[in-house]
């Protein structure tokens, strides 16, 4: 039989490691305007073509084309573009926080900022987002004040996780947005299950839940998809497919063989693949999605197709593990760029009015962090009695926890 | 008052908290239609609805994974595992998500959830569907975890453990379902009929987590047991002719210290008595508790009586179970010390 012999062990890898040349050009990227948009109602089968495709709709002159083109007003898309710039304004100066010992740690979005922008957008402020540790953006697009979010990275008086937590780890009920974990992937099916609650009780309010390409490896992914097709649940599934998992490309977690949102289709659940740094797209594929779970159409799953340009975290050098100029040659470049030149395209913006912004949210971050380190930054706390570490474990502290606590402030000198 | 078997008053809990409150629904591997595998929500689904009592995928952390998420929206799910053997998939749903939700969100969230598995041996189900597993949970902060020995209990700490604002671990000795089972498998099983713990109140009771009971009073030794084991030490503590007090601990995490601490000064002697496999098991917490805080009392070493440090093997069944003449014999040893 032709091609029998011994057996081959396929070990995926990435395109390009240091050293090499990044070279794009075997992406297969369809035109800008080119995808049709379905009835919010259609099958999961009707999505096919949006699965293995690429929804786009700014074409390389920055001019929106095609059915999915939400039509958004140059308002609103100001907006976008100034949370998008807050959101790296702000991931510039709390990694640089981090490098001056102010913070442990810290986890940036940069490339990333148009997807959790515009979905959020794109979503009611009281629907419930289970996100990731990249999503920084769904808070700062829902007003949450900038000193809070650093607060919660300084773990001062201002972390609402009373020091607890790894920083960015946030959490901001009254914001729609759920406690995150910090261990991958358990998000997605808690999702659903908050959508299942909503639908339950008749609410009107959805659930989105996010994941990355590498934890979309877990049985959590699976298992999300399930219920969520099982019981037709109100909810966004989005996977940011950001190409990589700290140093493991996003072939190892199965991208290499079909596209993350072509598993959708099997689950009986629409899948949308949509280029994740064009504003416009995510946005409509957003509120495509959306507009089907609040109509009890069931889920959908978007795959965000982007790129991490930043290291996984400050823990990180990618350096190590990836080609140094693969976010240059990215073929769909910088969500912010492309939204600026959307906006000077269509007369609504120009480079002195963005300068000014940029600037504008420079201060804005500059003086949030001003006040937030007036209360105190990581190292010179802590900021919370540690005793209090005894407190949430249950409701009511039983017995065997108030002993510890009091063995606690018994020692001698015990900081507070 | 009604005759219940601890099927009929899981049931009868059940049936009580999903006509009290909209939001407790039930869900999990055959609950629904067919009302579950052992009964215990038989009629459920027709009394309460399709909506509130259902059928979930088999897919244990992602039915955890759901409730937590019903939970953190405001829910009280009751989450039906159909074994404890089968539980282990949801581990890291309930020891990374719902023990530790409240904690992590400085009290934001937490998840009001309560997971019911059938546990523990004596059916000749090998080692899938048979085991113990209490001790790997209650090493996890934030959870808490219940085993009832009647069905009286069995109903009032189902309610409180739905009512309940924190994750619970609800395990059901199957062997007890029908009747209190005291190891000694070759009589004629017994009913809970005519047993004082079968008469079961019709409406709502709630017994508190965190509360033991005294199983049998006794001056001469203390024994620590839960779930199946309480038959267990009543049966050995008559045989033996041992004048012993036997503490049903009902739930062990949180502990009911003060219950064991008074017991143990007034006896000055303990055994530790459980089904799960010895090593690391919740029998030695309890030993070291004991002995940190009742030393200067204890006229013996505390002993302990479990299953060996083997996977259930089916075959070998009473070999393996912890009946009532390893438990007597074990008296006899702390008695002889």
């Amino acid at each position: 039989m032709d091609g029998e012999g011994t057996l081959r062990l396929h070990i995926p890898g990435a395109r390009f490691r240091p050293g090499d040349r990044p070279d794009f050009s075997y992406l297969r990227l369809p035109p800008a305007g080119a995808a049709p948009r379905p009835p919010v109602d259609a099958p999961a089968i009707a999505t096919r073509d949006l699965a293995f495709g690429l929804v786009r709709t700014l074409d390389d002159d920055g001019v929106a084309v095609g059915e999915w083109n939400p039509g958004l007003g140059a308002d609103e898309l100001v907006r976008g573009l100034r949370t998008m710039a807050l959101v790296r304004a702000f991931d510039e100066r709390m990694f640089r926080a981090q490098r001056q010992g102010k913070t442990p740690f810290y986890m940036k979005c940069t490339g990333e900022e148009a997807v959790a922008t515009a979905q959020t957008y794109a979503l009611r402020p009281d629907d419930m987002c289970f996100a990731t540790y990249r999503q920084q953006a769904i808070l700062v697009a829902r007003g949450t004040p900038l000193d809070e979010m650093m607060g919660q990275i300084y773990a001062n008086a201002l972390d609402p996780t009373k020091g607890r937590q790894l920083p960015v780890m946030y959490t901001a009920k009254s914001r729609g947005y759920f406690s995150q974990s910090g261990n991958l992937a358990t998000q997605f099916p808690q999702a659903v299950g908050w959508a299942m609650a909503s639908a339950y009780r008749r609410d009107t309010r959805i659930a989105s839940g996010w994941i990355g390409d590498g934890a979309s490896a877990e049985g959590d992914f699976h298992q999300a998809l399930v219920f969520a097709s099982v019981h037709r649940a109100p909810v966004v599934l989005n996977l940011v497919n950001n190409q990589w998992a700290i140093s493991s490309a996003q072939s190892v977690a199965g991208g290499e063989e079909s596209t993350f949102a072509s598993r959708a289709i099997g689950y009986g659940i629409p899948g949308v693949r949509v280029d994740g740094n064009d504003y416009l797209a995510v946005f409509a594929a957003s509120r495509w999605a959306a507009e089907r779970a609040r109509s009890n159409h069931g889920p959908t799953l978007i795959e965000h197709f982007t790129y991490r340009a930043a290291p996984h975290s400050t823990s990180d050098d990618p350096a190590r593990y990836r080609a140094g100029d693969e976010w240059e040659r990215w073929p769909l470049g910088d969500p912010i760029a492309r939204l600026k030149l959307h906006l000077v395209r269509a007369g609504a913006w120009d480079d002195g009015r963005h300068s000014a912004m940029l600037r504008a949210v420079e201060a804005d971050v500059a003086e949030a962090d001003a006040r937030a380190q007036a209360l105190g930054v990581h190292g010179d706390g802590p900021h919370h009695d540690p005793l209090t570490m005894f407190d949430d474990v249950y409701k009511d502290m039983p017995w065997n926890l108030r002993e510890q606590r009091d063995e606690l402030a018994a020692l001698p000198g015990r900081a507070t | 008052m009604s005759r219940m078997n601890m099927v009929q008053a899981l049931n009868s809990a059940l049936d009580v908290k999903l006509a009290g409150d909209p939001d407790v629904l039930v869900f999990g591997e055959d609950v629904g239609f067919f009302g579950g595998v052992f009964r215990v929500t038989e009629g459920l689904q027709q009394r309460h609805g399709e909506g509130r009592v259902f059928d979930a995928p088999i897919a244990e952390a992602g039915q955890v994974a759901v409730a937590i998420g019903m939970g953190a929206y405001g829910l009280r799910p009751v989450v039906e595992c159909q074994f404890a053997d089968y539980i282990y998939p949801a581990f890291d749903q309930i020891v990374s998500e719902a023990a530790r939700l409240r904690y992590r969100s400085g009290g934001e969230f937490n998840a009001p959830i309560t997971i019911r598995a059938p546990y523990g041996g004596g059916i000749f189900g090998g080692q899938t569907h048979s085991q113990s597993p209490e001790g790997l949970f209650s090493h996890v902060c934030g959870l808490k975890t219940v085993i009832p020995s009647n069905p009286y209990d069995a109903k009032g700490l189902l309610i409180s453990a739905i009512e309940d604002d924190d994750p619970v671990l609800f395990f059901e000795p199957k062997r007890l379902y029908a009747g209190p089972f005291d190891g000694h498998h070759e009589r004629p099983a017994v009913s809970w009929d005519g047993h004082s713990k079968g008469d079961v109140p019709t409406g709502r009771y709630a017994i508190p987590l965190g509360e033991a009971a005294i199983a049998r009073e006794g001056g001469d030794l203390t024994i620590l047991a839960y779930g199946t084991m309480v038959h267990v030490a009543l049966a050995a503590a008559e045989e033996t002719g041992i004048d012993a007090e036997v503490i049903d601990l009902r739930t062990i995490v949180p502990l009911d210290i003060a219950a064991i601490e008074a017991s143990v000064r007034k006896t000055g002697r303990c055994l530790v008595v459980h089904e799960a496999t010895r090593t690391g098991g919740f029998g030695a917490e309890l030993s070291a508790l004991v002995q940190e805080r009742c030393f200067h009392w204890l006229e013996a070493p505390i002993l302990r009586v479990t299953g060996w440090d083997t996977p259930y093997p089916r075959e070998f069944e009473w070999e393996y179970f912890p009946g009532p003449q390893r438990v007597g014999a074990a008296i006899r040893r702390v008695m002889a010390e």
